[in-house]
């Protein structure tokens, strides 16, 4: 038997890019328990967050989160509304650049890259790394000028339509929408629009695919259809899922990092999201290391 | 007996609370006041243009003449005026304001957008006699000396670049007008751009957009019904501008492709004649004058309400 400590995935706070989980054997079993032998290809980071802090001028949102994110595995992020979830999900992405006072500090390694560095081009890293929203939001073209969008973007125009096919495919949705390809996609229901964006990241083939709450919107169908989805998706790309629906994480998530608001730093007014546990999702749910943990995925949260 | 409204009782008239009896009441009211005024004006412009209407009916459109003394009154040179001066003005304004509308919107640090923004509003806030007072002074005589020279030199060939430079003429009715309707366009544009989802923005930001394929390629198409009606309303602008025109264009009726010549538009002959109207029919003429603007500005705005519409509803994906 194991103890606690020693199965968190959460690296030591000033751990060097790579040293995360890899270092922990003992993590790896409590995973490898819920798969298949086949599956059970070893963890290996794709991007690493360390001591990552993002404040919004003077509120820190995010304070001093490291974690690693794993190779075709879904990653869950769960946690009170207002912990900072898709404030860490947009630093992986540079999408919080385009936050004005959003900032942000720490490292977050891409393959080894920081994609804060100079010279890194934010549209390079948004290009590697897709993202999906909370609200479907496709554009007001056709569904086919959707999926291009980003091909389109990136001058991947030889074989367009079988690209825009292959990622309408990927994403579950080409026998829905592949006789009204010309069509606007706002004509689409909610969850065919949400797979549509879903394609649309696809399409740009991306290698790690963060995703802030993709099926709160939706009604239980399509949020079924989405989680199907993501559970074929896990072998071709890796998954990062913000989700506030603790079912959705137990059902889809290889690994879990819970976030909740605490104090940081001295004052005691001073309030920011803090990663209090990250582990497999099954230990997370059944065993969790952390007091706080255990409340909130046994509802006694707040 | 209480009973349930029936499915097809739902679509008569919703008013059921005081409150919202009042709203529909005033607004309602203020449409069908606003509607009235229209309809007066339109018709009292036209009772007052009849004995001109009588006389000369539609060849006063393509008539040229207008003269007092022999009581021969046409429209085609003004027509010509007003069409030149108004369209070349949208032409150079549009690009201008549309491009500084986006530099606030999408490009401009908070910190820079707010003292810019402010400087086109006050752009608008001019009064349109000291721009004409300034044409006069400034403007023609520098359009005059250089700038139509050289114009007329690499350009000559085009009929619109040809002939003698003068300080009272189109062109500076152009630059003028120009000036007048970038503010608004601007304006207009910026809260259409505003009006552009983050969401939908984000998501191209997401596929790796830059900045300039998220405007391509989402805010501009998002955008397009906005900006029409921002263009029409500038064009109604110019259509209308009288005073810093009559300053400027010199005041002869004349029927030439050259910018550089003096000429005369619909509004400004109208307000330059009016006072000193020498008979009735020369009054029931400018008249006549006032309902072909009235009328222009009437199909432009119809015209543009019909693409907003269609623009509109593209967007929204229902045909
Ligand atoms: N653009 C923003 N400007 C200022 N504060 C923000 C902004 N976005 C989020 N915040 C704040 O940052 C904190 C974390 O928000 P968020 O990342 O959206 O949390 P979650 O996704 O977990 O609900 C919240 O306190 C929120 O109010
Ligand atoms: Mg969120």
């Amino acid at each position: 038997m194991k103890t606690r400590s020693e199965t968190s995935l959460t690296p030591a706070r000033d751990a060097a890019p790579s040293e995360g989980l890899l270092s922990q054997p003992a993590a790896l079993d409590v995973l490898f328990e819920q798969r298949s032998p086949a599956e059970a290809e070893p963890l290996e980071p794709v991007l690493e967050a360390r001591a990552v802090t993002v404040r919004y001028g003077a509120a820190v949102a995010v304070s001093d989160v490291s974690l690693d994110v794993h190779r075709n595995r879904v990653t869950a992020f769960i946690g009170p509304s207002g912990c900072g979830k898709t404030t860490l999900l947009r630093t992986f992405n540079r999408m919080n650049d385009l936050v004005p006072g959003a900032v942000v500090s720490g490292r977050v390694a891409y393959h080894g890259v920081d994609v804060n560095g100079a010279g890194v081009d934010p549209i390079e890293v948004r290009r590697r790394i897709g993202m999906v929203f909370q609200r479907p939001n496709p554009f007001p073209k056709s569904v086919f000028d959707n999926v291009a969008f980003g091909l389109r973007l990136h001058g991947l125009k030889d074989d367009l339509s079988g690209r825009v096919e292959e990622a309408l495919r990927r994403a579950a949705l080409w026998d829905e929408v592949k006789d009204r390809l010309g069509k606007n996609a706002l004509g689409l229901s909610g969850g065919q629009q949400q797979r549509l964006c879903i394609a649309r990241a696809l399409a740009v083939e991306p290698d790690l695919l963060l995703m802030d709450e993709p099926a709160s919107a939706l009604d239980p169908i399509s949020t079924t259809r989405i989680e199907d989805l993501l559970r074929e998706l896990r072998s071709q790309v890796t998954i990062v899922i913000v989700t506030h629906n603790m079912q959705q994480a137990a059902r889809v998530a290889d690994l879990t990092a819970f976030f909740s608001v605490e104090p940081t730093g001295g004052d005691e007014h001073e309030r920011g999201g803090v990663l209090i546990e990250y582990g497999p999702t099954e230990q997370l749910f059944t065993r969790p290391a952390d007091r706080r943990t255990e409340d909130y995925v046994t509802g006694r949260f707040g | 007996m209480a009973r349930l409204p029936l499915p097809a009782r739902r679509r008569s008239w919703p008013v059921r609370h005081p409150g919202d009896l009042a709203m529909h009441g005033i607004a309602g009211l203020a449409a069908a006041g606003t509607i009235l005024v229209l309809v007066l004006l339109t018709v009292q412009v036209f009772r007052q243009a009849r004995p001109a209407i009588s006389r000369f009916g539609a060849a006063f459109v393509w008539s040229t003449d207008w003269n007092p003394v022999t009581n021969a009154f046409g429209a085609r040179d003004l027509i010509w005026g007003t069409a030149v001066t108004s369209l070349a003005a949208v032409l150079a304004a549009v690009p201008l304001a549309v491009a500084a509308a986006l530099f606030l919107t999408e490009l401009a640090p908070a910190r820079a957008a707010a003292p810019i923004r402010t400087l086109v509003e006050l752009l608008a806030a001019i009064p349109s006699v000291v721009l004409g007072l300034w044409g006069i002074l400034v403007l023609g005589p520098v359009l005059a000396q250089h700038v139509e020279p050289w114009l007329g030199s690499t350009l000559g060939f085009i009929p619109l670049f040809s002939g003698a430079p003068s300080p009272a003429g189109l062109l500076p009715a152009c630059v003028i007008l120009t000036i007048m309707v970038v503010p608004i366009v601007a304006a207009i544009s910026r809260e259409v751009f505003l009006t552009v989802p983050a969401d939908l923005k984000d998501g191209a930001y997401a596929l790796g957009a830059t900045r300039w394929e998220v405007v391509r390629g989402v805010v501009l198409p998002h955008s397009a019904a906005g900006l029409t009606a921002a263009v029409i309303l500038g064009l109604g602008r110019a259509l209308g501008e009288a005073i810093a025109v009559t300053q400027v264009i010199g005041g002869t009726a004349a029927f030439h492709a050259s910018l550089f010549g003096p000429a005369d538009t619909l509004a400004s002959r109208i307000a330059s004649q009016y006072q000193g109207a020498v008979s009735d029919i020369q009054i029931a003429s400018i008249a006549f004058l006032a309902a072909i603007l009235l009328v222009f500005s009437l199909v432009a705005n119809v015209g543009a309400g019909l693409v907003v519409g269609r623009l509109q509803r593209r967007r929204l994906g229902v045909r």
